[in-house]
């Protein structure tokens, strides 16, 4: 069992504090992605977790064990990092090997464990090489083969596909969630990219300015973000926000427009300030959207720009003096000017306060 | 200008610049195989008549003009105070080049270019209070005194150089190799010392040659044979009215000839550390 608790977890650099007081629960094989901006901490949090860190204040646990004082190489983690460290003077076959030599392993174990491994990703044609001469993909296989050689009870990824193209990205991210499923450790996954952070985790840990700012399954952040950050941070393109007054049961806009206030959000007092929270998803033009059941809210807008995707489009209009994105399925030629009838689907919307930022739900 | 004559104009710009740096070795080196008659005549002879391992024979004592010089002492000295000073220097610059390259600690930058600036003081600009300093403490005319001073001399460089070799050396690739098992020892010593061998290669070879070759200093430190190095031994052929030009050009290809085998043996090293040096912002 190797889960991994960490309490009241800060770190300290002199006076600056850029953890701060972090709770966190992760479970045995789950797959738990920490993302967020640059600068939140999340990496500042992974080090942590693997001793490269100091902890300034707090405990960490992995399994039932207190790890705060044992260095990394007694704590059972493996680590795959962003420019993939690899030593270069070895070949893949010694990299991969590399840990359990230092364990002291006889060498007939040592090669059981990096053909394993090799096998496992794919590296058989290459274990006689240096890492120079691999390719990028390649250099992030032998990584991940030397992270699993150990059986570790934890892994840990600090933005391992940060240094790859968009393909590759692509390929590598199936593969580490095939090797999550196929090797079931504990996996802590630090990622600034949102889209890697949905499609891999089990839970997604948004993190702001050394705080958790919120915790849940992919599908949760994206339905229910707690604020406008997780709003914009999460889901692309951004979730727009508009601001307005609560007046009667609507909100008003800047603009003179007003939207009807979200069944999901109840009574609002009048004349409070929020934020209108949608997607372009839910925000569609008439006969180019989806067949939507729920209450819905029409406006007329004209169109700034349209960006062909192919199978959709997205378009750009104005709305109370900010810029939003509606999308268009089966699309057809638009013209910037021409005066769109957006559908908004308002059981998908969203209220902020506007002093805070936070749901209103 | 055609290719073809910027390419004869390349080839004796480079030939001249050649035979500027080479000429005078060269001489030397043939000095060191005539007789003395034939270097002094005039007019000069360019083209050596005869050559001769007298020279030689003179400076290892047997033949029939034996020079009363102790160059086995010198020699020894001389291996004795490089070796020493420089295997001091490659360990103190390769760990303070590792601390520089890896660790904060206040006053870091400050204490980087101090010892920087501390190359740009001319040694023999300290002669004279060095000399006082070591008369006081005993240290002079000893092989000791010289190693202080030569290690003083080299410690800065190799620090300097080691620093550029660590920091190229990912940080992370140490902690790579902690999270893999090994104590921060293990893994200076399993990957990031072999990774930086070539800066601390040609740190060693500069601090040797630097040691091995110094005059100035030396000449003012040391006295008998307990402490001469070979350059120093150099001047023992001039006497008060006469210089034995040709005992002298053999002694030069004897220390030569050390540096030189060494420098052949981690030339490989040595262009990766000259290269490297010259892309260190």
């Amino acid at each position: 069992m190797a889960n991994v608790s960490l309490r009241k977890i800060v770190k300290r650099y002199g006076a600056l504090d850029v953890v701060h007081g972090i709770d966190l629960d992760i479970q045995h094989q789950e797959f738990v992605v920490l993302v967020g901006p640059s600068g939140c901490g999340k990496s500042t949090t992974l080090r942590m977790i693997a001793g490269l860190e100091d902890i300034s204040d707090g405990e960490i646990l992995i399994g039932d064990r207190v790890v705060n004082h044992l260095p990394p190489r007694q704590r059972n983690i493996s680590m795959v990092f962003q420019n993939y460290a690899l030593y270069p003077h070895m070949t893949v076959r010694e990299n991969l090997g590399f840990s359990l030599k230092i364990a002291g392993r006889s060498q007939a174990d040592i090669d059981t464990a990096a053909d394993e491994a090799a096998r496992i990703l794919g590296l058989m044609p290459y274990m006689d090489r240096t890492p120079g001469e691999l390719s990028g993909g390649q250099r992030q296989r032998v990584a991940m083969g030397r992270a699993i050689v150990r059986h570790p009870d934890v892994f840990l990824f600090d933005e391992p596909l940060s240094n790859l193209d968009a393909k590759l990205r692509t390929q590598m991210r199936i593969e580490i969630k095939k090797l999550h499923r196929q090797v079931g450790t504990t996996v802590v996954y630090v990622t600034h990219d949102q889209v890697e952070a949905m499609t891999l985790a089990d839970r997604i840990v948004i993190m702001k300015d050394g705080h958790i700012v919120q915790t849940g399954t992919p599908l949760e952040v994206f339905e229910r973000p707690v604020n406008t950050f997780v709003a914009t941070f999460i889901g692309s393109p951004p979730m727009n926000l508009v601001e307005g007054v609560i007046e009667g049961g609507v909100v008003r806009l800047g603009d003179g427009n007003s939207l009807p206030v979200p069944p999901a959000f109840g009574n609002m007092t009048d004349g409070r300030r929020v934020i209108f929270g949608f997607r372009a998803d839910n925000f569609m033009p008439d006969g180019h959207g989806l067949a939507e059941t729920g209450p819905a809210a029409t406006v007329n807008l004209p169109v700034t720009l349209a960006e062909p995707l192919g199978a959709e489009s997205l378009i750009l209009t104005e709305l109370a003096g900010v810029e939003v994105q509606g999308k268009m399925l089966n699309p057809r030629p638009v013209q910037p000017g021409e005066v769109l009838s957006f559908r908004l689907s308002l059981d998908h919307c969203h209220l902020f306060d506007a002093e805070t930022g936070n749901s209103l739900r | 200008m055609t290719r073809r004559q910027k390419n004869i104009l390349n080839w004796i710009v480079t030939f001249l610049v050649m035979v500027i740096i080479c000429l005078p070795g060269l001489w030397v080196v043939l000095s060191a195989f005539r007789s003395n008659g034939e270097i002094l005549t005039k007019p000069t002879v360019w083209i050596p008549r005869n050559l001769t391992l007298d020279n030689f024979r003179a400076i290892f004592g047997f033949g029939e003009n034996v020079v009363g010089i102790p160059v086995g002492a010198y020699f020894w000295n001389s291996t004795v105070i490089a070796v020493t000073s420089t295997v001091i220097a490659v360990v103190i610059g390769m760990s303070g080049g590792y601390a520089f390259a890896r660790y904060r600690f206040p006053g870091k930058a400050k204490a980087f270019l101090w010892l920087m600036l501390s190359r740009t003081v001319p040694g023999i600009a300290l002669s004279l209070p060095l000399f006082i300093l070591w008369s006081w403490t005993g240290l002079i005319d000893t092989k000791m005194g010289v190693i202080i001073v030569y290690t003083a001399i080299n410690v800065p460089f190799t620090v300097w150089l080691n620093e550029g070799f660590f920091r190229q050396v990912p940080r992370e690739l140490s902690e790579a190799a902690q999270i893999d098992g090994c104590t921060p020892w293990q893994a200076f010593w399993k990957v990031e010392f072999p990774l930086a061998k070539s800066g601390i290669a040609s740190a060693g070879i500069f601090a040797f040659l630097t040691s091995w070759n110094e005059y100035a200093l030396a000449s003012q430190l040391t006295r008998s044979t307990d402490s001469k190095t070979l350059p120093v031994g150099l001047m023992d052929f001039t006497a008060q009215f006469t210089i034995d030009w040709a005992g002298m050009s053999a002694m030069a290809v004897i220390i030569i000839i050390p540096a030189l085998i060494l420098t052949f043996l981690v030339q490989k090293h040595l262009i990766a550390g000259l290269t490297f040096g010259g892309v260190k912002g």
